[in-house]
């Protein structure tokens, strides 16, 4: 028998890298990003270039401390990546200190303790942003409402934090405001007729999300990620969502709205398919992604938070060398 | 008291679990959660000890409110939990010596379980009936073997990667268990 079994090497490098990973990654945000600007205007790109060079900073600093080689780590952009994604989770309010506080946070708490990138259990952006989601909710709470304050009152607000030029702009999210009047009595048809609500969900954020799924299409297309999980998660959003609306329509509002309000797109499409921190099998990931839309929005409808993808994304996280383990296929012979 | 017992067992299982949102019986989570196998085992002994306490616990009441002498149930509830334990022990013991020798100290550890005791606590001061008192008992212990399986998958991943030599073992078992339970926070709040 000399027969080479069909996994065994050599291989054939596929030519991906992990500074080409993440720079498709962040080219894919790129149409979120400005939609999500067009919507609430500068404060997006200050907190994203405030986070990214947070990360990059706490970044060098971690690898310095820790006697690693700071170039080639922080030249893969991983460190990068994780502070765009946690901007685009936190409301462009949040007071500068706040996303220091986050961002260090994930870095320390979510990557370097394990022993850096590649070994986290959990998505280190997640980390911080459900750390400063506990920790702040006061400062993580505030959406711009109808008005967008311009740049320099965004400047004012993001350093200063408190204050009235606040007040002023800030409302609730589309999903905070379905939350709280599904808790005052109030039935869905009656509050999707709301200012704040448009076609589905919010007058808004249903085109940011357009946006980001258009951009994670483009990452499958690319082969950057597989379709299985954000194709997992947005199916068990749907069912669990449509089982709920079909129970009452009045009381648990419809999959078009869960599906694009809140960090739906961006978390199925971006977070939830971190190769690192989900499963390494197909059927795993397809449990996985279930998992994640299945929390989401029990959380969402049920706890205490407006939106539940963190939560569930780190839940999940926990779950996936189970799930791995679960889903292995049978070697030819092997008795469980 | 007329909560349903399904939402007592979700409550007692992922909103309040005993581990991760109330820190009781961190001790064999922490010891016992480096192997799946073991952890799951571990899981369904502390559940069935969960069990046999609960519904002891829940007849003991009855007989101490009875004969009026409520102030004895914490002694009466830790002889229960020490002979259920001596029970499982010598179980497991006699049908699985492997499996006795990799719970080690732990297994006899359950009796000083600071979970069993506050299960007996919690289903007296909350006066669930018969029926609520063996959901909550499940539940707790649903969610004992929820957290202690996650923790152990984790951990065994972790084996494999250079985590800095100090934080090996406890130290980073223990920021797991701070994330983990970050995460599980995300559940307060439901069912009110």
């Amino acid at each position: 028998m000399t027969e080479a079994p069909a996994f065994s090497p050599p291989y054939l490098h596929a030519g991906a890298n992990v500074p080409a990973i993440m720079r498709e990654v962040a080219l894919a945000l790129v149409p979120g990003v400005i939609v999500y600007f067009f919507c609430f205007g500068w404060g997006v790109v200050l907190q994203c270039l405030l986070c990214m060079s947070y990360a990059l900073a706490v970044e060098a600093l971690l690898l310095r401390l820790l006697g690693k080689d700071v170039r080639l780590f922080l030249g893969d952009g991983s460190a990068a990546v994780t502070g765009l994604l946690f901007a685009l989770c936190i409301s462009p309010f949040t007071p500068w200190w706040t996303s220091l506080f986050g961002i260090a946070f994930a870095l320390v708490c979510g990557k370097h303790l394990y022993g850096g990138l590649g070994r986290n259990p959990f998505n280190p952006a997640m980390v911080g942003y459900v750390f400063v989601l506990l920790s702040y909710p006061a400062e993580t709470n505030r959406w711009p409402g109808p008005e967008i304050p311009n740049l320099a009152e965004y400047i004012s607000i993001i350093l200063r934090g408190e204050g009235s030029a606040i007040d002023a702009f800030s409302g609730a999210s589309a999903l905070n405001e379905m939350k709280s009047r599904l808790g005052d009595m109030q039935i869905v048809s009656e509050i999707l007729t709301a200012p704040g609500f448009g076609h589905l969900a919010g007058r808004v954020t249903e085109w940011i999300n357009l946006a980001f799924a258009a951009g994670g299409i483009y990452l499958i297309l690319r082969g950057v990620i597989r379709w299985h999980i954000p194709a997992a998660v947005l199916a068990g959003m749907f069912i669990s969502s449509a089982f709920l609306a079909t129970l009452d329509s009045e009381l648990h509002a419809s999959p078009g709205f869960h599906l694009l309000a809140g960090g739906t797109m961006l978390g199925s499409f971006f977070i939830a398919t971190d190769p690192v921190t989900s499963p390494e099998t197909k059927n795993g990931c397809l449990l996985y992604g279930f998992l994640i839309g299945l929390l989401a929005l029990l959380i969402r409808r049920y706890g205490a938070y407006p939106d539940g993808i963190a939560f569930a994304v780190l839940i999940a996280n926990a779950a996936a060398p189970l799930l791995t383990r679960l889903t292995l296929p049978r070697l030819p012979g092997e008795v469980r | 008291m007329n909560t349903p017992s399904l939402m007592i067992f979700i409550d007692a299982c992922l909103i309040n679990n005993f581990v991760l949102a109330l820190f009781l019986g961190l001790c064999p989570f922490l010891g016992v959660s480096t192997r799946t196998e073991t952890a799951f085992n571990m899981g369904l002994a502390v559940t069935f000890v969960m069990l046999l306490t609960s519904v002891s616990a829940y007849l003991i009441n009855l007989l101490l409110n009875a004969i009026g002498a409520p102030y004895l149930s914490l002694i009466c509830y830790i002889v229960v939990i020490a002979s259920s334990v001596q029970f499982v022990e010598m179980v497991i013991k006699k049908y699985s010596p492997a499996l006795f020798r990799a719970l080690g100290i732990y297994l006899p550890l359950i009796t000083t379980n600071c979970a069993i005791t506050a299960l007996a606590l919690f289903q007296t001061s909350r006066g669930y009936d018969f029926i609520q008192c063996l959901a909550f008992a499940l539940g707790s212990g649903a969610g004992f073997i929820l957290a202690l399986m996650l923790m152990s998958g984790i951990r065994e991943r972790l084996e494999l990667s250079d985590v800095n030599p100090i934080l090996q073992g406890t130290a980073i078992a223990l920021m797991i268990s701070g994330v983990l339970s970050m995460a599980f926070m995300g559940f307060a709040g439901m069912g009110r």
